[in-house]
């Protein structure tokens, strides 16, 4: 049998004047690389926001590492973990102030021991004790890469890992994120637009428009099925609905 | 990794994070004790003025002094809780808080706690200056002090929960309230005045504030030397109430913006 880390049912999440989730379902298998595609509005972030239990649903069922989120959710919470460049960390603690915060947050043990593996691994200990908000765009996203892997979590969900990053500090996110994927076993679940990182990264992809899934496979399946050269070209193509057959898979 | 029930680590966690505040920015530390000692300072000469132009003040020359520590108590105890809120809300920070197993009563315990060290920074350096500049010792009121200092905190923590209820509901526009909503019951609460001033109607509402009691208190302590017991256990009872519905308040609060995806919007 697959082990899941996610398993979503009929996900549904209405707002009071918008459909923001539309009945999706949806499963990413334990060990690999996701991503949830699709244009602003799509349903991404609400997706990734309901797995986090930040955001109640308004019906469907969500399970996290066999868990069900809706009812055990602090059960699940020290075994996953999130990052966005989006959400600073708060800027007037130093970067060591703010993780261990959160490290005792997640009641880990040599937090100290912690902080300072990650800082190598992720090549932040000169900015250790400089205020989180005085750091530049890549220097944020390392720091809040920390933040995420402080637990080692094994479900690590990514809003836009590498957004405003220039190529290089990109390159090397994404070189990072596939050798903690393989080192530990971990899923990643993220949500991007950066096609050429998806195709990379993922092998299997949720192609989102207005709140549905409307297609899903690996990378080379979709570009096959839609005939393209590359993601993008599919993305493009759904977001812009030029295939006005594209139906909500199931 | 403890994440099924209550950890006094998480709490600790969340105090640290606005001890670190408070250490980062030495003129909110000293915004802290700078308006208590304003405060005891206009009143201070002002009693010191009374004291030969009103037989009221003659009886008890610390009862303004005293009525103005008091009611900082209650004023800092809601503003430090409140403050503390603010904090995450102007950093955007509950999307990453409540990703963590942090249950929303121990961040409350937190702020709670935060609300008391305030509270201690701001009135004791006021009480400690009180005595070498007038003569007058609030600790001089010896453990009723301590009854009216739990009670006017107490309060004001539960005010501070449902105006970070109302926060949450209503988005930052509301965030003046955390200023301006304990100075509505300010003149009802017989902070410098007795209550049988007001007019009758009025005295029913002030009766309904923990903080009425308080003050009443105080004057007989300073005026006859005795503690009114049922002052103080009516106090204490309305207290109970006061902070159940404050709590609900804020959890109620904080369970809707969970619905409504407020934790990752709400921010500046």
């Amino acid at each position: 049998m697959v082990e899941l880390a996610v398993k979503v049912e009929s996900l549904v999440k209405h707002y009071s004047t918008a459909v923001a989730v539309d009945g999706i379902s949806f499963a990413v298998r334990r060990g690999v690389t996701a991503a949830l595609l699709g244009g602003n509005g799509a349903g991404k972030t609400t997706t990734l926001s309901i797995l986090l239990g930040l955001l109640l649903p308004t019906a469907g069922r969500v399970q996290v590492l066999g868990e069900d989120m809706l009812r055990h959710r602090y059960r699940v919470l020290p075994r996953m973990n999130f990052s966005s460049p989006f959400v600073d960390l708060p800027h007037r603690l130093t970067v060591r102030q703010n993780l261990v915060i959160y490290a005792r947050l997640y009641g880990l043990p040599r937090r100290g021991e912690r902080i300072e593996r990650l800082a190598d691994d992720l090549q932040i200990g000169e900015f250790l004790e400089r205020p989180a908000g005085k750091l530049s765009a890549g220097q944020k996203t390392r720091v809040a890469l920390a933040k995420a892997l402080l637990n080692e979590p094994e479900l690590l969900l990514l809003d836009e890992p590498t957004a405003s990053l220039d190529p290089d500090t990109g390159d090397w996110v994404r070189s990072y994120l596939e050798g903690y994927r393989d080192r530990t076993g971990a899923t990643i679940l993220m949500a991007s637009h950066n096609m050429a990182e998806v195709e990379r990264l993922c092998s299997e992809v949720m192609m989102m428009r207005a709140g549905r899934i409307v297609d899903r496979g690996s990378p080379e399946a979709l570009i096959g099925r839609y005939g393209r050269t590359n993601l993008e070209e599919v993305f493009l193509h759904i977001a812009r609905g030029s295939r006005t057959e594209l139906e909500p898979v199931s | 990794m403890n994440s099924r029930g209550f950890s006094a680590g998480r709490v600790w966690a969340m105090l640290l994070r606005y001890l670190y505040l408070l250490r980062s920015s030495w003129p909110r530390t000293l915004e802290l004790t700078y308006w208590p000692t304003l405060q005891m300072l206009i009143w201070g000469f002002m009693s010191q003025f009374l004291y030969v132009n009103s037989s009221y003040v003659f009886r008890a020359f610390g009862v303004l002094l005293a009525a103005v520590m008091l009611w900082d108590v209650l004023f800092r105890g809601q503003l430090g809780l409140s403050m503390s809120f603010l904090e995450e809300m102007w950093a955007r920070n509950l999307g990453h808080l409540f990703v963590t197993p942090l249950r929303p009563y121990e961040w409350v315990l937190s702020l709670l706690s935060m609300s008391m060290i305030r509270v201690l920074l701001g009135i004791v350096p006021a009480a400690l200056l009180a005595i070498p500049f007038y003569h007058y010792s609030i600790f001089s009121m010896g453990l009723p002090l301590v009854a009216f200092f739990a009670v006017l905190l107490v309060m004001g923590w539960a005010l501070g929960m449902a105006i970070c209820g109302l926060i949450l509901r209503q988005g930052m526009g509301a965030e003046g309230l955390a200023w301006t909503v304990v100075f509505t019951i300010s003149p009802i609460s017989a902070v410098y005045y007795p209550v049988s001033i007001l007019p009758d109607w009025l005295q029913y509402a002030a009766w309904a504030l923990p903080s009425t009691y308080v003050f009443e208190g105080m004057r007989a302590v300073l005026f006859s030397g005795t503690l009114r017991a049922d002052y103080l256990l009516t106090a204490l009872a309305l207290d109970v109430v006061y902070v159940a519905l404050g709590a609900a308040a804020f959890l109620f609060a904080f369970h809707d913006a969970r619905r409504r995806g407020a934790l990752l919007q709400m921010g500046e």
